[in-house]
């Protein structure tokens, strides 16, 4: 088949992304198929319209490409796709609406409150931070609503912390998040095709947590797969991400990050649409612990995606 | 110095992905973790490098780079000298030369330090690859894992990966207007007395340093030399802009002043040349010399002889001053386009150094604005600064300062990439006084002073 790797753009994760896309094109490489590498930028459409590829494969993060941005050209090109659909996409990237969706569902999510910039500019909402506090305690979790990766995310430990928490987050968006903050492990279960796979714990070093630096560097967070967890619990994780990835309509693949409290009761954070695929990634070494490599993961994603179209078009017929 | 954290690493080209090395899982690199030295431990990550490498989009008016323009640099000379070269030295240009250096390359190295006062002996002095090859062979030579190192806070970036890579353990003393406190590093000499240590040496840019583009007074050298040869400290002098003089008399170099005893020289043609020939140098007294020549042998035998070739090409023609006259004026300009538009753009709460020479501006911000979080804001408007935590060895203090480079765009991108950080900047101070000033949310406590970055904190508009 011939294979559009959509790479890089111009979100700030434009080097994950491009990690991510070589290696994939490596394993599409070895598995026979015609590999077209596009840089997706202001020729994306006229390149894919070109190349009349029969799918394509999106290895793009973050913002403008995991939004649903390139999903919806790819739809009005009427070219297969990897991952889910544009509305999961938009579902993932705004982690406000994720996680009223989960709350409707009855999935655990963490207590949070949002708001855009002009609430604080022109509605006085910094009036309401008291409330806030009152309810979310601290420490509280600052992030903007739509970034992947851990970027712009903030802890602030007391009042004190909290507008300089704020203006970083709005930094990387005009919406914020604040959330309670979960004590307990960080986990993070990948779906594949509705089928979760293996646990992944992190366990980053204390200095390290949510730091952007770390998730992608080898010896500054420890990662853990399967999870050390018992039975039961590792039913509830599973459970959790299962019914996150259909309560935001996900298809083809996505991943779950959750804590897990000191109760071991899992609090789900968020869902990624499109997960990282590098050589550090948590979704590969994920489907490695479940006996599936990284050219069959490849594979089955590609398959996952062609069949997908082949069910819209039949349900449309 | 060259600027390996502004040269973000490009994406690979798209190869036919046979002859690529087939990828790894992530148990793969986990075995490789194991085999790494410990040093690796302590190197810089690469998150700065991919937030970096958005700034070389085309788009983007990048004050972040640390380049000269050598665009200013005429292409007939350069096919001339080429031209030259090819016909009357192929075979020589094209073989090994002498770790040290040509003694050619070495009298035009003697001719650029004696435009600064500097007479130094032949053969105390060795070509390298570039200022950062000397770095790297001086710490290679000095530094045992755990030796103390001591720096300027804020330092070059480009020194952090040296230190941290022989495992220094590196202190960074203050500056303020007049350059690196050397009240405060006598103090640090004191304290680490008292613990039986000392440093190994004192790495200094003391001439319109980077990224503070701050000068040490002729006081503070006087000062810095004396501690040096007191304490039987050696002083690394790292000096890529000294010729690059804007305005104000030149500060004699640490090494004139001290005659070579106790300060380490290090040089370079990147800021008066060009970077890409990888030309520097380092003078140091003969036994550390005699070590530094053994380490270069081990990294790479000898320095481009190709590269020495040209330099003594341009060299042998004598335009060189003239040349550098015209980096000056160029420079000078978009300095004063620079500061123009930091004045006009940029809040009141912000403050920033005024270089007399060098490349860089260094501004300071509130303290509640991290400027790796504001580069993100920045780059959504095409506009690209380093991030200040750059500077600093923990890669976190800094981080409401930023460095500004001048030499590398036109006027006309200095002031429209200093308007659009100044935009974002301001939008970022205003939400940050609505939610605490405005409304009942205390403002923080002030901070106490970390004395780590207090400088230049000079009124704004005075020189």
């Amino acid at each position: 088949m011939r294979v559009a790797v959509l790479k890089g753009g111009s979100s700030l994760e434009r080097q994950v992304s491009l990690r991510s896309a070589a290696r994939v094109e490596d394993a599409l490489a070895s598995l026979g198929h015609e590999v077209a590498p596009i840089d997706a930028d202001s020729d994306l459409v006229r390149s894919l319209k070109e190349l009349r590829p029969d799918v394509a494969f999106i290895a793009l993060h973050g913002p403008g490409g995991e939004d649903g941005t390139p999903q919806e050209l790819l739809e009005i090109l009427g070219v297969p796709y990897t991952g889910p659909g544009v509305a999961a996409c938009i579902r993932c990237m705004d982690k406000v609406l994720a996680k009223h969706l989960l709350r409707e569902a009855g999935v655990p999510t963490p207590d949070w409150v949002a708001f855009n910039s002009t609430a604080f500019r022109e509605l006085g909402a910094a009036d309401a931070l008291e409330e806030i506090e009152a309810r979310l305690g601290y420490p509280l979790v600052v992030k903007p609503a739509a970034q992947g990766s851990s970027l712009g995310v903030r802890f602030a430990a007391s009042r004190d912390g909290v507008p300089e928490a704020l203006v970083s987050a709005l930094s990387y968006d005009d919406r914020v998040l604040l959330e309670r903050h979960v004590p307990g492990r960080e986990l993070a279960v990948s779906v594949l095709d509705g089928d979760p796979l293996p646990i992944v714990e992190a366990r980053p070093k204390e200095e390290d947590r949510f730091n952007y630096e770390a998730r992608y560097e080898i010896g500054r967070t420890e990662y853990l797969c399967p999870a050390d967890l018992a039975d039961d619990v590792a039913a509830d994780v599973r459970d959790a991400a299962s019914r996150t990835y259909s309560a935001l309509g996900c298809t083809g693949f996505a991943r779950v990050d959750l804590m897990l409290d000191t109760d071991g009761r899992p609090d789900v954070l968020e869902a990624n649409a499109i997960p990282g695929l590098t050589d550090t990634s948590l979704f590969p070494m994920a489907a490695d612990a479940a006996g599936i490599g990284f050219e069959e993961l490849v594979s089955r994603i590609i398959e996952l995606a062609v069949e997908r179209r082949g069910a819209a078009e039949a349900s449309r017929t | 110095m060259p600027e390996p954290q502004d040269r973000p690493p490009e994406p690979s080209p798209p190869t036919s992905p046979a002859h690529r090395r087939s990828h790894q899982t992530a148990r793969d690199l986990e075995r490789y973790a194991g085999l790494f030295a410990q040093r690796t431990r302590v190197m810089r990550s690469s998150a700065m490098r991919d937030l970096m490498a958005i700034t070389a989009r085309p788009d983007v008016i990048s004050l972040a780079g640390g380049l000269p323009d050598t665009s200013t640099f005429p292409p007939a000379t350069f096919a001339a000298q080429m031209t030259r070269i090819a016909q009357e030295s192929a075979a020589e240009a094209l073989q090994y030369g002498p770790t040290e250096g040509f003694d050619e390359t070495k009298a035009a190295v003697r001719m650029v330090m004696e435009a600064e006062g500097m007479s130094p002996e032949p053969e105390d002095i060795i070509v390298t690859t570039g200022g950062q090859q000397a770095l790297d062979l001086i710490a290679k030579t000095l530094v045992d894992p755990g030796d103390v190192v001591v720096c300027e806070a804020p330092t070059y970036p480009g020194a952090v990966p040296v230190f941290c890579s022989y495992e220094a353990e590196t202190h960074q003393v203050p500056m303020d207007d007049d350059g690196m406190r050397v009240d405060q590093l006598e103090e640090l000499c004191e304290r680490l007395a008292s613990e039986g240590r000392k440093p190994k040496f004192i790495y200094s840019v003391p001439s319109f340093q980077n990224p503070a583009g701050v000068t040490l007074s002729l006081e503070r050298r006087r000062r810095l030399v004396e501690l040096a040869r007191m304490r039987e400290i050696l002083v690394v002098e790292d000096n890529p802009y000294g010729l690059l003089r804007y305005e104000g008399e030149p500060q004699a170099p640490l090494y004139q002043l001290d005659g070579g005893d106790y300060v380490i020289y290090v040089g370079t043609l990147s800021k008066i040349l060009s970077p890409g020939i990888r030309i520097g140098w380092a003078v140091a007294p003969p036994p550390v010399m005699e070590k530094i020549a053994l380490g270069k042998q081990a990294t790479d035998l000898c320095t481009s002889t190709l590269s020495q070739y040209f330099a003594l090409e341009y060299f042998g023609e004598g335009r060189w001053r003239d040349y550098i006259g015209s980096l000056r004026e160029i420079y000078r300009s978009r300095r004063d386009a620079m500061l123009e538009a930091l004045d006009r753009h940029f809040p009141p709460q912000a403050t920033w150094t005024r270089p007399h020479g060098g490349l860089f501006v260094w501004a300071t911000l509130p303290d509640y604005i991290d400027t790796s979080d504001l580069l993100a804001k920045a780059l959504r408007e095409n506009v690209a600064f380093v991030p200040g935590a750059a500077a600093y060895v923990d890669g976190r203090r800094g981080s409401n300062s930023m460095r500004l480079n001048f030499s590398a765009s036109t006027a006309d991108e200095i002031r429209e990439g200093v308007r659009r950080i100044g935009a974002v900047l301001s939008e970022q101070v205003q939400l940050y006084e609505t939610i605490t000033s405005e409304h009942r949310l205390p403002q923080p406590a002030q901070r106490e002073p970390s004395g780590d970055v207090v400088p230049f904190r000079a009124p704004r508009g005075e020189a």
